[in-house]
């Protein structure tokens, strides 16, 4: 997404290339948004259910989570200024703390998963089914959203570990960084899902 | 800039241009702009001749009640498939694909779009998108759902959802990447003095469609996946069994779906405000009411989709509020109108073919927009939903808007793209064919839905069997004409006379001043502009 | 063509952004401690909305980038907002 045109660097367009990340940002806020909607209605037709189906997640869990992901945003965010700073150390340890705590986030997600599956909850379970539409309905919204949201947290990793190497090989400078702004604007989004996700599911009982 | 400079300076048009490759390489590895329109435009040829077919099937199917051809499931997957093609391949990425791809950086004086490669990417994933749809033909055979694939039927039947909705998906990609290339390139590399409102009118129907296409293309494809969750997992996301409402399906369809058709009519309506100006030989008439008015329909277009539903359950505070929108939606659409009238008032008029095409387009238009309303409107709906009514409608707006828009845009630019000429008296005998063909083939669908045939059934009563002969012999002529233009067409462009005529209808925009064809960069140097667009003085 | 490229923010002030992230990250946990029934979601919205505007405005960059991204971004969730409103048109009333 951020690819500098054409075949010299004075006509390389930064600004350009932040505008296209952006403009995706904004179409994965209405991709998001979409399920967000469906959240909303749910919740509307079944609010004592939705109540009740949240005290199974694991708030402890979540708000690890949460702090997880914005300790790696702030990490992220500080690459930035490292690398403008010129210290090519200190980026790199920042984008290495960063997809370690992606990493992390994902295995308390694993568990987080794992356990709702040993107990018979997931997406079309007959548990589910005997629970009731209430349930049905949320469980099925957290699997898809936190799921969704999972698979753009291990693209974001996947970005980032790009960035990382071509920092690591000189290719990203202190006067040549919008990749790495780039993917660090895409990692915060991936932040800021997460930011409603984490009310939505587990602060509302 | 004449020919003849550039000519000294080792000119070489775009298409002699190879890359260092051979071959079909030259083609699908190339990111100059120019190549990649004329790879949408061939592989969108190839997609329209299928869809067309298998909507003549339908048409051959409806000559007489009963089955004449097919029975019910094999037409349920006839209409199914020709809209997934003509939607989702044709229309969808339509005149920006094609025009927007060639015509915008020449139009801003750029070189290319601002991401050459993702440009590549986006034709690649189209025809992805376009090879999936294929999968889903074989095996349990194409969907049957109809293009909208609504819930609880789409996550039931036994036919192929899942490719043709990952195919969607694909597509909807593809379009999305466009909107996002063309609104980064608008943003950052118009020439230098080419301020907002000295841009032309084409590159801002692309802006506002860039938009649209970014908004509103995501709902759907989530709506698509969640859908897959639906048959693969049994989520419960619509069906009611599990307590999912198959209304929130259609709520999430439309909200993109609807958006969807000002992504095919703007470009379309830029077209029609590029042609007219040049053969009324007339400063366009309300430049800047023609461009709010384009935001305008982007952005209260988007606040419609529940239009749709009227009859689907949806609260009574939703009904008024829908049709409400729908009517404020219409009034900049006819604002346009009225500016295209008003341009060719005392104008020089040259009837030539792009203005037949543009012409025509406002007629067709027309018709097609006033039925809107009568679907738009509470009480009528009830009446015509789902009948013969609205296919005419969307046919008369969507084919005749696109689709007419199209036709001129590729005979007003086509000199400029080939290098060639193509035969006008046949492609005003194409024109008029096809125009007859057109409202022979959808006129009596208004009358035949009003009267209370409905929409995608393979039979109907005895008493509509008058006006769908006319339908059917409409179709033939329309086709017939089409043929016409399309024989004209790609034998001038693989034969006909050669020209390097930079400006041969007098128009004023950047693209008449770079050479025909452009060269591979389009400009030896990006202009500075210093007049507004459209003057004729 | 803004230097925004050449604006540096500081360690420090990430590192006390952060810190309010997760100030509000902690009343909203807190928060559900107290029965506010209605009010619960509206006051989990309005934290979460806060977090999100400090994270476009200082880790996203948006305070010190061009207008042009304010206005795009304020846009699109205007957009968002006004879809989920229309939608309860019809669900809210049914």
């Amino acid at each position: 997404m951020s690819e500098s045109i054409a075949h010299h660097d004075e006509h390389r367009d930064d600004e350009g290339s932040k505008l296209g990340i952006w403009l995706f940002i904004f179409t994965e806020l209405l991709f998001f948004g979409g399920l967000f909607v469906t959240y909303a209605v749910y919740r509307h037709a079944h609010p004592q259910a939705f109540h009740m189906a949240a005290q199974q997640l694991d708030v402890a869990v979540g708000t690890i989570n949460t702090v997880i992901l914005l300790i790696s945003s702030m990490t992220i965010a500080m690459a930035t200024t490292a690398i403008q700073k010129k210290d090519k150390g200190t980026t790199l340890i920042l984008i290495g703390i960063t997809l370690v705590l992606a990493l992390v986030f994902l295995v308390n997600k694993y568990f987080e998963w794992g356990s709702k599956i040993n107990h018979g909850i997931w997406p079309g379970s007959p548990l589910l089914d005997e629970l009731g539409k209430g349930d049905t309905l949320f469980f099925a919204l957290y699997f898809f959203m936190t799921g969704l949201h999972a698979l753009h947290i291990i693209i974001g990793m996947v970005l980032i570990a790009v960035i990382l190497v071509r920092v690591r090989k000189g290719k990203i400078t202190h006067d040549n960084f919008q990749l790495l702004e780039n993917g660090g604007l895409y990692w915060h989004l991936v932040d800021l899902i997460w930011i409603f996700l984490f009310p939505l599911f587990y602060l509302i009982t | 800039m004449s020919s003849s400079q550039t000519e000294s300076k080792g000119y070489k048009s775009y298409l002699e241009e190879d890359g260092g490759r051979k071959g079909i390489l030259k083609w699908i590895l190339s990111t100059d702009h120019k190549r990649i329109a004329l790879l949408y435009l061939y592989t969108m040829m190839g997609w329209f001749i299928i869809g067309m077919v298998l909507g003549l099937l339908m048409k051959l199917e409806l000559i007489a009640p009963g089955k004449t051809l097919m029975e019910a499931q094999a037409y349920n997957a006839t209409f199914t498939v020709h809209g997934v093609i003509m939607i989702f391949l044709i229309v969808i990425p339509g005149l920006p694909a094609v025009f927007g791809n060639f015509m915008l950086p020449i139009q801003i004086g750029a070189k290319d779009v601002f991401f050459p490669r993702l440009n590549l990417f986006s034709w690649y994933i189209y025809v992805l998108g376009g090879i999936l749809v294929i999968i889903s033909l074989f095996g349990n055979g194409p969907p049957d759902t109809g293009w909208t694939f609504y819930a609880p039927y789409s996550f039931k039947t036994g036919t192929n959802m899942l490719p043709a909705a990952l195919g969607a998906f694909v597509l909807g990609f593809s379009s999305i990447l466009t909107g996002l290339n063309f609104i980064v390139t608008i943003h950052r590399m118009r020439a230098p003095g080419m301020t907002w409102f000295k841009m032309p009118l084409f590159p801002w129907t692309l802006y506002g469609t860039g938009w649209i296409q970014l908004l509103a293309t995501p709902v759907v494809g989530i709506t698509l996946l969640m859908v897959a969750g639906e048959r693969i997992l049994g989520i419960g996301f619509f069906d009611p069994a599990k307590g999912g409402d198959p209304l929130l399906y259609q709520h999430l369809f439309w909200i993109y779906s609807h958006p969807a058709v000002y992504i095919m009519i703007l470009p379309a309506m830029g077209a029609v405000s590029e042609i007219i100006p040049t053969f009324a030989k007339k400063t366009i008439f309300g430049y800047k009411a023609i461009v709010f008015s384009t935001l305008a329909i982007a952005f209260v277009g988007y606040f419609v989709w529940g239009h749709h539903m009227y009859t689907s359950g949806m609260s009574g505070a939703a009904l008024w509020a829908f049709s409400l929108l729908t009517f404020l939606v219409a009034i900049p659409s006819a604002i346009k109108v009225f500016n295209w009238i008003s341009t060719m008032h005392q104008g020089s008029i040259s009837v030539e073919v792009p203005f037949l095409w543009a012409a025509s387009f406002i007629f067709i238009f027309m018709i097609g927009g006033l039925t809107g309303l009568v679907l738009g409107s509470l009480a009528t709906d009830v009446h015509v939903h789902d009948t013969a009514f609205v296919v005419a409608h969307f046919h008369f707006i969507v084919f005749g808007g696109v689709g007419f828009a199209f036709f001129g845009a590729i005979h007003y630019w086509f000199s400029k793209i080939f290098g060639r000429k193509y035969d006008p008296s046949w492609a005003k005998t194409g024109w008029i064919t096809f125009f007859i063909g057109f409202v022979g083939l959808y006129g009596p669908m208004f009358y035949l839905g009003i009267k209370g045939m409905p929409r995608r059934y393979f039979d109907y009563l005895d008493e509509f069997h008058g006006p769908n002969i006319i339908s059917t012999l409409g179709a033939l002529v329309m086709i017939t004409g089409f043929l016409i233009i399309l024989v004209n067409l790609v034998k001038s462009a693989r034969k006909g006379e050669k020209t390097t005529e930079m400006n041969p209808w007098g128009g004023t925009n950047l693209e008449w001043h770079v050479p025909t064809p452009p060269p591979l960069e389009n400009f030896d140097e990006i202009p500075v502009i210093d007049k507004a667009t459209y003057k004729y003085d | 063509m803004s230097d925004t490229t050449h604006h540096i923010v500081s360690y420090r002030t990430y590192a006390l952004i952060l810190l309010l992230l997760l100030v509000l990250t902690a009343t909203s946990v807190a928060v559900t401690q107290i029965e506010l029934t209605r009010w619960a979601t509206i006051v989990a919205l309005l934290l979460a909305s806060t977090k999100s505007a400090i994270v476009l405005a200082i880790f996203m960059h948006l305070k010190f980038d061009q207008t042009v991204y304010k206005v795009m971004t304020i846009f699109v969730v205007l957009v968002i907002i006004a879809v989920i409103v229309l939608t309860f048109f019809d669900y809210g009333f049914r």
